[in-house]
């Protein structure tokens, strides 16, 4: 017992909790014992007795986990030990529980996470819905459905969404572009650590005095800066999850940079990888804002400062304008990967090289620089300057243009080419085309400001964002999931039961979302627990069709445990692809490669015979093949 | 290179689009109109539908054409024409696209400015929010004030100032298409002239605590004697603040209880929790 209380684990990462949680609570009533003040303080805002070991038992877990072992001994100047390669890669289910480096088990640790986290929010997504389904409030009261509701967006965005991308680029992205692994795999592996503890203290604010934080996702200051105690929950663990975003981007920019394959200059890079070098763009610049933000929002609740307290001098509206120069930049870091995906789904199945590639890549890269500049759109009747609105509608509906740019590529990619829609990832790319069109076509609504005015915080707004966040980046993970399932696992999922899932998902989400729409744009405000009775009918539908749509799920859950188990064995490249992810073993071995490919031609060279991607070690027999120009390749005029 | 029968194409995604452009300009979206604002923003939202019914009917179109005469048959293992672009092609869905949506933003602007435009000698109301209550008062007309209900003439201009007194509100009447937060700390305003007499609802549409459902007040456009003749009634001494006790304004919202469409006021009765303590 001693020996295990040393060594990095579970044992001394329990221990070090401990230490770490005492810490900070004996800190806080020492310091205020010395300081003459009652060794607890109970106000709403405050707590800091339980709000400092919230803070501080985290990095004691850390610690104890053994995420910073090689650092400290480097820092103090003793050798540090090497990672021992014999426990690299994951051989049982207990070596995705541990302190590991090895990206492919950090890309599964983060999709398993992330799905345990999106189930827990289709829950509260349920109770919504079943508080919603008939006029009056009978499941939750008003407090607990704002928590509800906050706490389902929350772990949607911070939990599911944008680790998930994170996740499966992990896993995908180094073989892609024949590295290794990535820069930084010791940060990777911390990166990934930081979110269950995110998730944890998301949900452990509902036991907190006075119930889960329940101002939104947004937290808008000063409902949040007077909220009860569960807000300051939701202040920490967004630190968490944000410090673990940008890690992570830091390794994605680093490892795209200089760890790409020889031969791999950018223009044949896959789009997976050019937008992840976006999405890390827009995750570098803009997350440290809500992390800001939010500490700003902490520091007026548990020290009495006055950023938004407008009685001592303090500017409400500056809260929204700092929280959205992160969150609608979030709003991309939630798409752009998806985008990405979409187009090696679409390139495979299609069996035909992504139209317009260029354009694509420099699509990803006018919405990372138009991303910055529309923030204020969310602010439009918020009471700031008036003359801000304009220019900002004026750059929202450009975003319009790079997006429909992707829209229309997608469908050139698909004429001409012999499409394949026996897999299900195939199925939900398809079904995002269509389903994201509407998100977009309803974003163009929302950002011209004399229509925002009356559609602003209504239903209308909960449609938009469900059809660009399900029917899009959602869409676009179950699509990816399917794609790389295969290489992830070495085994096939069941496709009749991957087109169940994905026609129950596909009406689920219209039957849910559409109505929305309509019930918005007549006056149903959004965020409320009760709501005027003409509205009950649409309601009820829209409950019915999110049971459908709930339901759907736990077929995907199903077919994903027992194919990962019992599946059929699905060889290296069921898919017949390109990439050169597709060019190693399912699953890959570890490190991937035996020697680094070299890359030869573009990403998506399907019609060309001969032509080749990458040419992996040990094949110097063929290669002679010479290298095909794609630009010698005739254009349809 | 196989045929592909693009002007048939084009056509019927045109055809289609204007059936959908059709059927979705039948109904009423956004309800009722009341106010003079609220026909331009109607007109432009009847140009958007349209514009997005052929967007729709673009991408559907030429997405079930590509399934229909591109899926590969079975058996084959080829692949498709190495087509990687063509540089027309992707300048022409570039610059559609921009002229679009430029168009859709000059002509918001318009519209923008037209609902905006200030008149002569409007009545100034003033609005006080609170969780979870509404008052309001008309200083021009000797400091009257009035609590869950306010009274305007009709086709007159009126300019709302708009205080929030706790945390950020938002005052939205549907039938005016008029939405405008009220912020601590400053002031916002709002103009509007209604154009249309009745009874409408003030619903709150910001987020505001655990009565932000039930927040709610009666409108009430008149003619101009009916309206002098209710402001006549109204006390004048203006309470410190115009700040009601919690269990002042769960009685307000039970008086307007049978104008709120269903929506009684146990929204905040159940919860007795002390939203905010600042301020």
């Amino acid at each position: 017992m001693a020996h295990a209380l040393k060594e990095p684990g579970w044992y001394r990462a329990a221990l070090g909790t401990v230490i770490g949680a005492a810490f900070g609570f004996f800190l806080v009533v020492g310091l205020r014992l010395l300081a003459g003040l009652d060794a607890f303080q109970t106000e709403q805002t405050g707590y800091p007795q339980l709000v400092v070991p919230l803070i501080t038992a985290p990095f004691g877990f850390l610690i104890g986990f053994g995420a910073f072992d090689y650092w400290f001994r480097w820092a103090a100047g003793k050798p540090t030990v090497p990672d021992d390669h014999s426990g690299h890669g994951a051989t049982r289910w207990q070596d995705y529980f541990t302190f590991n480096t090895d990206h492919k088990v950090i890309g599964i640790q983060y999709i398993v996470t992330t799905f345990f986290f999106f189930f827990i929010g289709g829950v509260l997504a349920l109770l919504i819905r079943a508080e919603l389904a008939q006029p009056g409030t009978q499941v939750l009261d008003a407090n607990l459905y704002n928590g509800v509701f906050s706490t389902h967006a929350v772990v949607m965005i911070f939990l599911f969404i944008i680790p998930m991308f994170a996740g499966i680029a992990n896993y995908v992205l180094p073989i892609m572009i024949g590295a290794p692994d990535m820069a930084f795999p010791r940060l990777n592996a911390l990166s990934f650590w930081l979110l269950p503890i995110a998730g944890l203290i998301f949900l452990g604010s509902f036991l907190a005095p006075g119930g889960s934080f329940d101002a939104g996702w947004t937290g808008y200051a000063p409902l949040s800066t007077g909220a009860p105690v569960g807000q300051s929950f939701f202040n920490i663990g967004v630190q968490f999850a944000g410090a673990s975003s940008i890690a992570t981007a830091i390794n994605f920019l680093v490892t795209i940079i200089t760890m790409r394959a020889p031969g791999m200059n950018l223009w044949r890079m896959p789009l997976l990888v050019w937008a992840n070098l976006s999405t890390s763009l827009l995750v570098v610049g803009a997350t440290p804002f809500i992390a800001g933000v939010q500490f700003m929002v902490f520091f007026d609740r548990i020290m009495g400062m006055n950023f938004f307290q407008f009685l001592e001098g303090g500017n409400v509206l500056s809260y929204q304008h700092i929280f959205w120069f992160y969150s609608h930049p979030a709003v991309y870091i939630m798409m752009l990967p998806g985008f990405g995906i979409i187009s090696e789904v679409i390139a495979t199945h299609a069996r035909k090289p992504v139209f317009g590639y260029r354009l694509m890549a420099l699509a990803l890269l006018g919405i990372v620089v138009l991303a910055y500049s529309v923030w204020a759109h969310h602010m439009f009747v918020a009471g700031m300057f008036s003359w801000l609105r304009v220019p900002i509608m004026i750059t929202t509906l450009l975003i319009a243009v790079p997006t429909g740019i992707k829209i229309f590529s997608w469908l050139g990619t698909l004429f001409y080419g012999k499409i394949h829609t026996y897999s299900t990832a195939m199925l939900f790319s398809l079904g995002f085309i269509v389903t994201f069109t509407v998100g977009g076509i309803s974003g163009v609504m929302l950002g011209l400001v004399p229509l925002d005015i009356h559609m602003s915080d209504t239903y209308f707004v909960v449609a938009h964002i469900h059809f660009v966040l399900f029917g899009g980046s959602v869409f676009t993970i179950f699509a990816g999931i399917y794609h790389w399932f295969p290489k992830m696992t070495g085994r096939m999922y069941d496709e009749r039961l991957g087109r169940v899932h994905f026609w129950g998902t596909m009406i689920g989400t219209w039957g849910t979302f559409i109505p929305q729409h309509w019930i918005g744009l007549d006056g149903m405000p959004r965020r409320v627990v009760d709501y005027a009775t003409q509205y009950g009918d649409w309601n009820l539908v829209i409950s019915v069709f999110s049971l459908v749509l709930g339901l759907a799920q736990l077929v995907f859950l199903y077919n994903m445990v027992v194919s990962w188990k019992w599946g059929p064995k699905a060889g290296d490249n069921p898919w017949r692809s390109k990439t050169i992810e597709w060019l190693v073993s399912s699953p890959p071995p570890t490190f991937n490669f035996d020697e680094i490919p070299r890359v030869v031609g573009g990403p998506y060279e399907y019609g060309t015979p001969g032509a080749r991607h990458a040419i992996m070690g040990g094949e110097d027999a063929e290669t002679s093949v010479p290298e095909p120009k794609p630009s010698t390749v005739a254009a349809p005029s | 290179m196989p045929k592909v029968p693009y002007l048939k194409l084009t056509l019927a995604s045109l055809a289609i689009g204007a059936v959908i452009s059709v059927l979705m300009l039948q109904y009423d979206w956004m309800g009722d109109a009341a106010s003079t604002a609220a026909g331009p923003i109607d007109t432009l939202l009847d140009w958007m539908i349209v514009l997005s019914s052929f967007t729709f009917s673009v991408v559907c179109v030429f997405l079930a054409y590509a399934l229909y005469r591109f899926r590969v048959k079975p058996g084959d293992e080829g692949d498709g024409l190495p087509i990687h672009g063509n540089t027309r092609l992707e300048v022409i869905w570039t610059l559609i696209p921009t002229v679009i949506v430029l168009f859709a933003g000059g002509y918001s602007w318009i519209v923008l400015d037209e609902v905006e435009s200030k008149e002569a000698d409007p009545l100034i109301v003033n609005v006080y929010s609170q969780q979870f209550a509404w008052t309001f008062g008309y200083p021009g007309e000797g400091n009257k004030w009035s609590e869950g209900e306010f009274h305007v003439p009709v086709d007159r201009q009126v300019v709302f100032k708009m205080n929030a007194q706790d945390v950020i509100h938002s005052f939205w009447v549907p039938e005016w298409r008029i939405k405008q937060d009220n912020v601590p700390g400053i002031t916002t305003d709002a103009v509007i002239t209604p154009d249309r007499e009745g009874t409408f609802q003030l619903v709150c549409t910001e987020l505001c605590g655990a009565g932000h459902a039930t927040m709610r007040a009666t409108v009430v456009v008149e003619s101009e004697q009916k309206f002098n003749k209710w402001l006549k009634g109204l006390d004048d001494t203006v309470p410190e603040g115009l700040y009601l006790t919690a269990d002042q304004a769960i009685d307000l919202q039970k008086q307007i209880q049978k104008n709120s469409g269903g929506i009684d006021g146990s929204g905040i009765e159940q919860t007795g929790r002390k939203n905010v303590t600042s301020s």
